[in-house]
C-alpha cells in the first residue's frame, strides 16, 4: 500500500524525454542560452499537451529486473513554464491503478504540488515537495531527470561544437545542494534532443551517463522513445521506453480530485 | 477449518465461479469481438489480485485470548471492466482463519461507476470511501473502520470497512459537493471482545472472549440510515472543505437502560478541514462538533457525551527518502460537569484527550526497503500505541513483511492502555498478481 508511496515519492513527470523540435540550424553557432532554453523545450514541452505509455526496467548489478509500466498525461501551461502531469500505474500489482498527480512550478521558491491517490483505500493524499534528486519509483532516474532540471539553478558554457553536436558544460549555482560537480550535456545540432547527459563527481570522475537511445518523429515532433541511465557507482541501469505518444490531444483539466479518484479513460488505456 | 462457514464458503465459491465466467468469455472473444452478443462480449475484464499469509503472536499473556493474535490466509480477487458507459468493479477476499477457525468471505467492493454528465459522477454500490485529512485519525471521515484488523496486524487497506451506499458528487465552478447515502447504518467493525481484549467498564476490568459485547445495531433499510456530505474547493492548492453527518455513533457509543447491550446512539457530525504547502511540507487542520444527538444535555450516563475534535498535522521530508510527519490531536468532551454528576461506576474520564502522533519512514535499498514507525502518544491518558514495521519487495511481485502492534499505558481503562496484553509481533508474505 504505501508501497506507493515508496514507488512514488519521487516520479514526477516523463514526458520529458519526449521530444524535440525542428530547427534546420545552418553551421552558424548560436549562444549558449539559446541552446539550452530549445533544448529545454525540446525535451520536456513538447506540443501543448500530450500522453505516452511508459515501460521501465531497473537492472542491478546482479542482473535482476525489476519493471515499472504507468501511463503520462502531460499539460503544459505555457512552454517552459508550469506544467501538469497526471501518472496512471500499471505495474507492477502492487501499485496498480494508483495514481500519482504533479503540479510542477518553475518559479523560484515555489515548489511542486504533489498528489498520490490510493485506491484501496480510496485515499488522497499530499506528498510533502521532496529532495528532487532521489530515485524516481526506485529507478535509476531520479525526480529532477524526469522532470527536467530549472535551467536557473546552473550557469551554462558551451565547451564543444561538432558537425552533429553542441556540448554543453552545467556547473550547479549551489553546489551543496546536489551530489554532482558539474554535467556536461550533448545536444543534436539538428533538432536540439539532448542525446547525452554526462555527471561528474567532486573528483571529476564521470559516475552517471543518460543515453537517448531511438529518437522517432512523432506528429512533427522528434522525441526520445528509448532512454537508458547507467549508474556507474552501482552498476544499475534503467532503460525507459514511450510507446503510444500523442501530442497535442486536447486534453481538460483532468488534473483535479475528481480525476484521481476516477481517472480518465486516456490514463488508463 | 473445524467450523467452516457454510454461507459465507458458499458465497466465496460463488464468487469465484461466477466472475471466472465473464472471464473465459472474454478470453473467447478477443478475437471476434462482436459475435454471439452475449452480455461479457463487450465486458472484458482484467484480473488482479494477491495472496497474502499472516502469522502473529501477542508478547504477553492474555488471560482472555488466545495466543495467536492473527493467523490466516487469503485470496483478493479484483475484477474490473471499463465499457463505455461506466466502471464495473467487484474485489472479495477469501479468508482462511486459523484464529477463528472458520472460513470467511469478505466482499470488499461491488460497485457501479456512471459519469452521466459533465457536473455529477454517481457510484452505486459496496465502496471503500474516505476523506478527510488526518493520517490515521478520523474526525469527520464517518465512513465504516475495522478497527480489529487495524490491531492486530493486517495491512493497512484493511482499516477502512466497506460501506454500501451511494455516492453522489456535483462539480462546479464554485465548488464541488459530494454526497453520500448509505440507507442502512454501517458500523465500525469494532472491538467487540473477539480478537482483542479491552476495558470492560460494567465488570471494571479487562474483557475478552469472556464477556463479548453484543450489540443492538439500527439496522432497518432505508429507516436507520446515514448521509455524510462534503462540500470542498481548491485555491491556489489549499484544499478546504465543509462536513456534514447525520446517522449514529460509528462504534459503540453507549448502552441500553439494562446495560446488557451496547448502542449506536444518533450521532451528527459538523466540521471543516484545510489542506495545503506550509514551507518545505504539508500542514493541514480538521475541527469537528460531535453532536450526541440522543444526549444533547450530557446527563444521560448511559450515552457519550457531545465533544468537539481538533487535529493539526504537517508533514515533511527531512532527509533523502526519509519522511516525518507529526500531529496533534484534541477530543474535548462537553457537558463535563454533567457527566461527572451522572457517571454510575468507573473512573471519570478526563475532559479533554490530547493526543500527539508520529510518522517515520524510511526507504532504503533502491526503494525495495521500507522502514516505518507510526506512534500515537496520550500525555492526558498516559498510553502509547507504537506501529513498527519493515517491509521488503523481494521482486515485483513478492513482498514480506514483520511488524507489530505495541500498546503501553499507567491505566487499564484507557483507550490504548486498555490492549496492553494485545501487543503482539506478525510477519507477512504477499504475493500479487
Amino acid at each position: 500500500m504505501k508501497q506507493a508511496l515508496t514507488v512514488i515519492l519521487i516520479l514526477g513527470l516523463s514526458l520529458p524525454l519526449f521530444a524535440a523540435a525542428q530547427n534546420d540550424s545552418p553551421k552558424e553557432v548560436p549562444d549558449v542560452e539559446t541552446i539550452v532554453n530549445k533544448a529545454n523545450v525540446v525535451a520536456y514541452y513538447q506540443g501543448k499537451d500530450g500522453r505516452a505509455k511508459v515501460k521501465m526496467t531497473i537492472t542491478n548489478k546482479q542482473d535482476q529486473k525489476r519493471q515499472r509500466e504507468f501511463n503520462i498525461l502531460r499539460k503544459d501551461m505555457e512552454d517552459g513554464g508550469d506544467q501538469k502531469y497526471f501518472v496512471y500505474f500499471l505495474q507492477p500489482p502492487d501499485v496498480r491503478k494508483m495514481v500519482y498527480m504533479v503540479h510542477k512550478h518553475v518559479g523560484p521558491d515555489k515548489d511542486d504540488d504533489r498528489w498520490l491517490y490510493l485506491p484501496a483505500l480510496d485515499l488522497i493524499r499530499r506528498i510533502a515537495a521532496g529532495d528532487k534528486r532521489t530515485s524516481f519509483v526506485g529507478s535509476d532516474f531520479l525526480y529532477e531527470d524526469v522532470s527536467g532540471r530549472s535551467l536557473t539553478e546552473d550557469t551554462h558554457e558551451l565547451i564543444k561544437t561538432t558537425d552533429e553536436l553542441f556540448v554543453v558544460k552545467n556547473i550547479p549555482k549551489k553546489p551543496d545542494t546536489v551530489e554532482f560537480s558539474y554535467y556536461n550535456v550533448s545536444i543534436d545540432r539538428k533538432n536540439y534532443v539532448p542525446m547525452k547527459m554526462e555527471f561528474y563527481d567532486q573528483e571529476d570522475k564521470l559516475y552517471r551517463v543518460i543515453e537517448s537511445k531511438k529518437v522517432e518523429m512523432i506528429q512533427k515532433f522528434p522525441t526520445v522513445v528509448k532512454s537508458v541511465v547507467s549508474d556507474l557507482k552501482t552498476g544499475s541501469k534503467t532503460e525507459m521506453e514511450f510507446t503510444d505518444v500523442k501530442y497535442d490531444i486536447d486534453l481538460e483539466d483532468i488534473f483535479q480530485e475528481r480525476y484521481l479518484r476516477r481517472p480518465p479513460r486516456e490514463a488508463i488505456r | 477449518m473445524n467450523r467452516p462457514c457454510s454461507i459465507t464458503q458458499v458465497l466465496a465459491i460463488l464468487f469465484v465461479w461466477v466472475f471466472s465466467l465473464p472471464v473465459l468469455a472474454a478470453d473467447t472473444d478477443d478475437t471476434d469481438q462482436n459475435a454471439g452478443g452475449s452480455i461479457f462480449s463487450d465486458l472484458p475484464i482484467e484480473i488482479h489480485g494477491f495472496y497474502d499469509s499472516r502469522r502473529g503472536y501477542r508478547l504477553r499473556k492474555d488471560k482472555y485470548e488466545k495466543d495467536m493474535s492473527i493467523m490466516e490466509d487469503r485470496l483478493q480477487l479484483d475484477l474490473s471492466s471499463y465499457p463505455e458507459w461506466g466502471d464495473l468493479k467487484v474485489k472479495g477476499d477469501v479468508i482462511a482463519d486459523w484464529v477463528t477457525e472458520r472460513g470467511d468471505f469478505d466482499l470488499r467492493e461491488a460497485n457501479i461507476f456512471l459519469r452521466p454528465n459533465d457536473f455529477l459522477d454517481l457510484k452505486v454500490g459496496r465502496q471503500v470511501l474516505t476523506w478527510g485529512t488526518g493520517d490515521l485519525i478520523f474526525i469527520n471521515d464517518l465512513f465504516p473502520k475495522d478497527w480489529q484488523s487495524f490491531f492486530i496486524g493486517r495491512d493497512n487497506e484493511y482499516l477502512k470497512a466497506p460501506s454500501d451506499a451511494l455516492k453522489a458528487s456535483l462539480f462546479g465552478d464554485w465548488a464541488n459537493l459530494d454526497i453520500v447515502y448509505t440507507p442502512r447504518f454501517d458500523p465500525d467493525r469494532h472491538i467487540d471482545g473477539t480478537r482483542l481484549s479491552y476495558w470492560n467498564s460494567n465488570l471494571g476490568r479487562l474483557a475478552g472472549e469472556d464477556a463479548v459485547i453484543h450489540t443492538d445495531k439500527p439496522n432497518r433499510w432505508f429507516r436507520d440510515s446515514e448521509f455524510a456530505a462534503r462540500l470542498y474547493k481548491n485555491i491556489n492548492n489549499y484544499e478546504l472543505a465543509l462536513y456534514g453527518y447525520r446517522g449514529y455513533w460509528k462504534s459503540p457509543g453507549g448502552q441500553n437502560a439494562s446495560m446488557s447491550q451496547a448502542i449506536f446512539p444518533d450521532l451528527n457530525v459538523y466540521g471543516a478541514s484545510i489542506r495545503g504547502a506550509v514551507g518545505k511540507g504539508i500542514g493541514n487542520i480538521e475541527v469537528g462538533y460531535y453532536e450526541s444527538a440522543d444526549d444533547m444535555s450530557g446527563k444521560n450516563p448511559l450515552i457519550d457525551n457531545s465533544q468537539m475534535r481538533y487535529l493539526a498535522g504537517y508533514t515533511q521530508e527531512i532527509a533523502k527518502d526519509f519522511t516525518a510527519g507529526v500531529q496533534y490531536y484534541l477530543e474535548q468532551m462537553q457537558d463535563f460537569s454533567q457527566y461527572k454528576d451522572n457517571l454510575i461506576s468507573g473512573p471519570a474520564r478526563d475532559r479533554d484527550r490530547h493526543l500527539i502522533t508520529l510518522r517515520l519512514t524510511k526507504l532504503l535499498m533502491n526503494q525495495n526497503l521500507r522502514c516505518s514507525l507510526f506512534t500515537y502518544y496520550s500525555p492526558s491518558d498516559k498510553d502509547v500505541h507504537m506501529r513498527p514495521n519493515i517491509n521488503y519487495k523481494f521482486n515485483d511481485n513478492l513482498t514480506g513483511e514483520i511488524g507489530g502492534n505495541v500498546f503501553f499505558g499507567d491505566y487499564s481503562e484507557t483507550f490504548f492502555g486498555q490492549f496492553q496484553n494485545n501487543t503482539n509481533v506478525y510477519v507477512g508474505m504477499r504475493y500479487s498478481f
